[in-house]
């Protein structure tokens, strides 16, 4: 099976890359959540209810719908800060991408860990510009707003072209597929990484680092 | 075909669709409340949320989904569709989006309904919050209030997107595939907002519209209305006011596995007899922006020269039709260019009549008529004429109601001395007149036959200018009662006098003869 995978790209101002990172990586997991399963006997299950909540963006002229969950939001939020101090602290010229993987863990035989398959990819990649003034900073809100609109229906787009998803699981496969974790929702099993472009060449070794660190991961 | 549908798979589906409109209708409406929506995740399932979905239900919403749809589904041929527009506080109104919820021929035979159906309609509903957010009209609701409103109409039938201006955009949210066809979700969306937000503060500069026949009626039937989209706002305190299921509403499917659901109970359905979904709100036609040369010579009732816009006779009825500001590319009545906002044929009929009572030479574009921000009265009457007839507020109005005819009951102005000078007021002259300027915003006066481009005075300046000369001092009224003594006294000697000349004066008449 193919990993599905997808770029989005976006210039923005510093002080907008946590509301841009977030408005996209929510309205992904908006569609990659669903309300908790309940397994009953003779195999159903019942699913909960998703919440949702319309979030307004101080420094872009945008307003994304999150799933109501405070504990997946704290989770994401988490993310965002950590890139966007390592790309503050990184002293490029302030490019970097985030990815959102989402993944199915495959159970193999001892001595081997379990293997994480991803079956989607969203890479969004990050340009940080510096303003001069007030006016461009105004243009700049709303510019950014307008571009998030075209991701999001980019990514409503994709999403909606209903290809591979992962198998609904029975009681014992669910952590499989599904992150349990959180309390309120559920969302399909996934992690998020991120890689800053110092300058030419390095993205390269980080890459392959990673790669290497990742399959040798327990 | 549903040949291989079995007959509970076609009832669920059928239920899966019908509440898939409802729960779009709500997620449309709620969007354009111009309030955050927010609504809690729940771990255990409630039986009631649709979808998995916490989606509120307005009743009032739901009440009109229900009615447009009348018991019917969306089907080939057969959409449902959501209009949304705004009305500014002047009566002036625009579409702003239409969503659409189609169904086509291409099926998905070996889909299955009860899971995999249903889990993509959830999909796509959670792509239509996403959505609602993105287009221009979001950003427009979020600001309604004090200026505007944002309404709402829902209809069934054939989707009509000719309201939407030039160059409106469309936006697909997604498609499922089910065994009787294919529902596709999407919104067409006006871009060419740039008239409305010009338009929207200029209250004392107001441009030429469309003029509307607005003593008459607009019989509209029920889909025709629209409906505001803040008339309830929903918050979270107000949770109480839904009570989550309506007592007569289905409970949904939220148990799944092989088997098929098993909670479900059969629904007490509306049957209306539909007022036929197609409405046929009469779009304006030719609509003439500011850019139109010719400015309208439009008695009013204090006599002055009004070049407003027409605030439509039901400020009180904000919700009946609209009245669009913008050029309509393709509007299905070029014909009748003072069309208003009624699908009535009996609308269409009066407007080409008093398109042809007016000169032959009037232009074709249409105006409309302010009445100012302060007016008591909705409803004035008005004549319009073209600018290319002088005096054209005297030509036959047979379209005029006599009880509001200048003619037959003239402004009750005190300085002008005849009909002419009354409706040729300007409102500089406004000392002179006396008569306050209640009803009328009026901005330029251009008098027939001037042309401004000759003499560095225009006929127009002169008339201003020269309007209120100073009164001849043989007529001026305060003369003291001691003088007209004076006067008395000294006409036995002027009349001596002129007995005295009295050949002189003969001869003089003679030669006049």
């Amino acid at each position: 099976m193919n990993c599905r995978s997808e770029v989005l790209e976006v210039s923005l101002e510093g002080r907008q890359v946590d509301e841009a990172l977030l408005s996209l990586l929510h309205t992904i997991l908006l569609h990659r959540s669903t309300g908790k399963f309940h397994y009953k006997k003779e195999g159903t299950y019942s699913i909960g209810t998703v919440g949702t909540q319309d979030t307004d963006c101080d420094f872009i002229d945008f307003t994304f719908v999150r799933v109501s969950s405070d504990e997946l939001d704290r989770v994401i939020r988490k993310a965002v800060t950590e890139f966007k101090d390592a790309l503050g602290n990184s002293g490029s010229d302030g490019m970097g991408q985030i990815s959102l993987e989402f993944y199915q863990k495959k159970k193999s035989r001892w001595p081997f860990s379990d293997e994480c398959i991803p079956w989607e990819v969203w890479t969004i990649k990050v340009n940080v510009v510096n303003l001069a003034n007030e006016q461009e900073r105004q243009i700049c809100r709303e510019k950014v707003g307008e571009k998030l609109g075209e991701k999001v229906i980019n990514i409503v787009e994709v999403i909606n072209r209903h290809e591979y998803l992962p198998k609904m699981p029975t009681q014992s496969e669910v952590d499989n597929v599904f992150d349990t974790s959180l309390k309120d929702v559920q969302p399909y099993l996934y992690k998020i990484t991120y890689q800053i472009t110092d300058s030419l060449g390095t993205s390269v070794s980080t890459t392959m680092r990673r790669l290497i660190k990742d399959t040798l991961a327990l | 075909m549903d040949s291989d549908l079995s007959p509970q798979d076609r009832k669920d589906l059928d239920k899966f669709i019908k509440f898939f409109a409802l729960k779009t209708v709500q997620v449309i409406v709620q969007a354009r409340l111009g309030e955050k929506i927010c609504t809690r995740s729940s771990s255990s399932p409630t039986g009631s949320d649709w979808f998995t979905l916490a989606i509120k239900d307005i009743p009032e919403v739901t009440h009109e989904a229900k009615k447009a749809l009348a018991g019917q589904l969306p089907s080939i041929g057969r959409s449902m569709c959501v209009e949304i527009s705004l009305k500014t506080s002047e009566g002036d109104s625009m579409e702003l989006e239409t969503w659409c919820l189609e169904m086509n021929e291409k099926c998905e035979k070996d889909i299955k309904v009860s899971y995999t159906v249903y889990t993509r309609l959830s999909l796509l509903l959670k792509s239509l919050l996403a959505i609602t957010r993105v287009t221009p009209a979001y950003k427009l609701s979020r600001k309604q209030g004090h200026d505007y409103v944002i309404l709402y109409r829902i209809y069934f039938g054939d989707v009509q997107l000719s309201g939407l201006g030039d160059g409106f955009q469309t936006v697909r949210v997604g498609i499922v595939g089910t065994p009787i066809g294919t529902l596709t979700l999407s919104c067409a969306y006006r871009t060419n907002l740039a008239l409305m937000s010009s338009r929207q503060f200029e209250r004392t500069a107001p441009i030429m519209g469309i003029i509307i026949d607005h003593f008459v009626e607009r019989p509209l039937g029920n889909t025709a209305l629209m409906h505001p989209c803040n008339y309830r706002a929903p918050g979270e305190e107000e949770g109480g006011a839904y009570a989550g299921v309506e007592d007569s509403q289905e409970v949904c499917t939220t148990s799944f596995s092989t088997s098929p659901p098993s909670q479900l109970c059969t629904s007490r359905m509306s049957y209306q007899t539909p007022p036929l979904g197609a409405v046929d709100v009469c779009h304006p036609t030719a609509c003439t922006t500011a850019a139109h040369p010719h400015q309208m010579v439009v008695p009013g009732k204090e006599g002055g020269v009004p070049q407003v816009l027409l605030q439509p006779s039901h400020g009180t009825q904000a919700d009946h039709g609209r009245l669009p500001s913008c050029p309509a590319a393709d509007m299905p009545h070029q014909a009748p260019p003072s069309s208003c906002s009624s699908g009535d044929a009996d609308v269409l009929s009066r407007s080409t009549e008093v398109k042809s009572a007016s000169p032959s030479d009037a232009i074709e574009t249409t105006f409309t008529r302010k009445v100012g921000a302060f007016v008591n009265k909705p409803t004035t009457q008005v004549t319009t004429a073209s600018l290319d007839l002088p005096f054209a507020a005297f030509a036959p109005r047979a379209y005029d109601l006599e009880e509001n005819d200048p003619m037959v009951h003239p402004p009750a102005s005190p300085t002008p001395s005849s009909p002419l000078q009354g409706s040729l007021h300007s409102q500089s002259s406004s000392q002179s007149g006396g008569q306050t300027q209640e009803d009328f915003v009026m901005v330029d006066f251009k008098p027939a036959f001037s042309k401004d481009d000759l003499l560095p005075m225009d006929l127009g300046t002169f008339y201003r200018e020269f309007q209120n000369p100073p009164q001849l001092a043989s007529l001026s009224i305060d003369v003291s009662a001691q003088s007209m003594a004076e006067d008395l006294d000294s006409l036995p000697e002027k009349l001596a006098i002129y007995e005295k000349d009295i050949d002189e004066f003969d001869a003089f008449v003679d030669t006049l003869q």
